[in-house]
């Protein structure tokens, strides 16, 4: 069973998913990241990989993606890092990028990768739905891995449903229409979207992301659905002087109550 | 073969809407509107008044004489130099204004490279009172700095970008960034037949008024409504495809479409996208563009700002992949001499991306009967200071 499966079965709520760009800020920090995150009770991790041109996201994030591409990340430099990292890591593996990479690295060779490494989903936000369903979902299967989409405020009812059906793993819920790091906090607006959302029903779990970067954001995203994701707020975060280890225990112990810990 | 995009957005393999989700809804707008709006009676009134009384068309069909007898052949010029604003890129200005006002948006964005089309979107945004918002790399900023003063005196605001490369790939980046956080009031228009469907089938159609032109001048010009060789630049493609677009069924009519080679297709200094790209996703759309093994966008060079774009619409790649069309890449130099071969032969100063157009004609032996028409997609008074260092720098070496 896919391990992202397993989580959202044993675990309904408060799930923190924490995304950081592979090959920043150090090109050998990919695995020393996934070790702290874990460490520190992050339940799923998205790994970023870069890419020159990334339309969905502000500028956090593309910095570090231009900053890992001059450190001299790829797919393939990625792959290896990961290629022994099931022996330490159990909690659930997300890739996330853009399609031209992965394109060239070649779509099946890219799944079947994921399948060896233990990677569990993918998110490819520039894969159109009707390109997914009629040329890779048989792949994605194939390999036991999930396409997690995303919906926006301004996603149609019908869509969602469609969405719904062809999800695995969750629904990737973006906050407000922006990109990656350009909004913080929530207004009222999103509160009756998340509402929206709730009232649905939809058959997969939500997490929600965009515009969370502190322990208020994370928890009024978690009344709504079942965790919420962070990525350029931790960005920030391990960008800074202080040593990794540091700053990745500091930003997780801010974001989560020390309540979810223990209970 | 169907050479125009069929209707599930494809022109072969290529075209397509590969976007975030975040940009779904404003083109599955566009997507299902666009048809009916530009098909509307009111929309094609308004579009040809202004295109008339307002951009200065029809441009002429111009029988260059003295170049034909230099070249031994027939050559006439389809003179977009000639439009308001000195380019072929207010065609579709003014037709995506208007649609954008059909649709209700109050906020116009647009990217633009060397300033061109920026320039041209400031101007419609002021015939229709519509705030302006131009992206342009800080590098473009900095060697354009005339056309950013146009556009700012035309009341456009100009924004950096000051992203990646900070050049034309990256202002369309802000462009479709800010497009994302603005998802309802605004309408991006895009400069060329580039982006996701269905920018480059609008785009495309906005421009096809060149060739329909073209046609009934030939026609009374000649006795034919077609020439037998068509040459026009090509950087993301919008003067190509207006150029071609009514010919594109025609076999009789050899297509070719210049690229930039820049310094040479392998010096690594080059904007031969047709050449030199793979089969990729640029800016929402499948195309040929320049990357590295990894699918990294590679940063194009040409000397002619309007050329460097490491991506070329996707109905160029499908005309090059099918052979429709010659694609050839002229170096910077071999452009800059037919620009000023062009200026001293015919008193006509071309923009540097056109002059790339008019380097071909070296290239090849037409009949002395045969007829060669080139679209003549911009006037060089912006390129005034590169035409200046280029000869100064010639006469040094």
């Amino acid at each position: 069973m896919n391990r992202l499966d397993t989580l959202f079965q044993e675990k309904k709520a408060n799930i923190l998913n924490i995304y950081f760009t592979a090959g920043y800020p150090q090109l050998q920090d990919t695995t020393t990241l996934l070790t702290l995150l874990e460490e520190t009770g992050v339940d799923i991790v998205e790994i970023g990989m870069p890419f020159s041109d990334p339309l969905a996201d502000g500028e956090t994030i593309q910095g570090s993606s231009q900053k890992a591409l001059e450190n001299g990340m790829t797919l393939s430099v990625l792959f290896e890092q990961l290629r022994d990292v099931r022996q330490k890591i159990s909690i659930p593996i997300i890739l996330m990028g853009y399609l031209n990479p992965v394109l060239q690295y070649g779509m099946e060779a890219f799944c079947k990768q994921c399948k060896a490494v233990g990677v569990d989903a993918v998110i490819l936000p520039d894969m159109p739905l009707a390109v997914y369903e009629t040329m890779y979902a048989p792949l994605f299967q194939q390999y036991g891995l999930a396409n997690i989409f995303l919906i926006t405020p301004q996603t149609s009812e019908k869509r969602i449903r469609t969405i719904d059906k062809l999800s695995k793993g969750f629904i990737y819920m973006v906050s407000s229409a922006s990109t990656t790091g350009a909004k913080e906090g929530f207004g009222e607006e999103q509160e009756a979207y998340f509402q929206r959302i709730q009232a649905m029903n939809l058959q997969n779990p939500c997490l929600i992301g965009f515009g969370i970067a502190n322990q208020a954001s994370f928890l009024k995203a978690c009344q709504y659905a079942a965790g919420a994701i962070i990525g350029s707020a931790f960005i920030k975060a391990i960008g800074q002087e202080a040593p990794l280890e540091e700053a990745v225990k500091q930003f997780v112990a801010q974001v989560r109550p020390q309540s979810q810990l223990t209970s | 073969m169907q050479y125009t995009v069929n209707e599930k957005g494809y022109y072969g393999k290529f075209g397509g809407a590969y976007i975030p989700e975040m940009l779904y809804p404003n083109v599955e707008e566009l997507e299902r509107r666009y048809l009916e709006i530009m098909g509307s009676k009111s929309f094609q009134q308004a579009f040809h008044q202004l295109l008339k009384d307002y951009v200065g068309r029809p441009s002429p069909l111009y029988f260059a004489k003295r170049l034909s007898e230099k070249y031994q052949t027939q050559i006439y010029l389809k003179r977009e130099d000639l439009n308001h604003t000195g380019a072929h890129k207010i065609n579709n200005t003014i037709g995506q204004i208007l649609l954008a006002k059909h649709l209700g948006k109050q906020r116009i964005i647009a990217e633009t490279g060397a300033g061109q089309h920026g320039v041209a979107t400031a101007t419609v945004c002021a015939l229709m009172g519509m705030p302006c918002i131009i992206y342009m790399g800080k590098v473009d900023i900095e060697r354009q700095k005339p056309n950013v003063e146009r556009m700012k005196l035309l009341g456009a605001e100009v924004r950096p970008a000051l992203s990646g490369s900070q050049t034309l790939k990256d202002a369309t980046n802000e462009a479709i960034r800010d497009w994302i956080n603005h998802p309802t009031d605004t309408h991006y228009i895009i400069g060329s037949v580039v982006g996701p469907h269905p920018y480059p089938d609008m785009v495309a159609r906005f421009q096809s008024v060149i060739s329909e032109e073209m046609k009934r001048q030939l026609q009374e010009e000649i006795g034919r409504d077609y020439p037998d060789y068509l040459i026009a630049c090509v950087g993301g493609g919008s003067n190509a495809a207006g150029a071609f677009y009514h010919y594109l069924d025609n076999p009789k009519v050899q297509l070719i479409a210049v690229e930039a080679g820049g310094k040479g297709v392998a010096s690594g200094k080059s904007a031969a996208t047709s050449i030199l790209g793979k089969e990729g996703i640029i800016h929402g759309s499948m195309t040929l563009l320049m990357q590295t093994e990894d699918g990294q966008i590679v940063e194009p060079y040409s000397i002619s700002a309007g050329l460097d774009y490491p991506g070329v619409g996707p109905i160029h790649a499908h005309l090059f992949d099918t052979k429709r069309a010659i694609f050839h890449a002229i170096t910077d130099d071999e452009a800059m001499q037919a620009g000023v071969l062009l200026s001293r032969t015919e008193g006509i100063i071309p923009a540097i991306e056109t002059a790339h157009a008019f380097a071909y004609l070296e290239k090849f032996t037409p009949q002395p009967e045969e007829v060669v028409v080139i679209n003549l997609s911009g006037r060089g008074d912006k390129d005034l200071a590169t035409y200046i260092q280029w000869q100064a720098e010639k006469a040094t070496h």
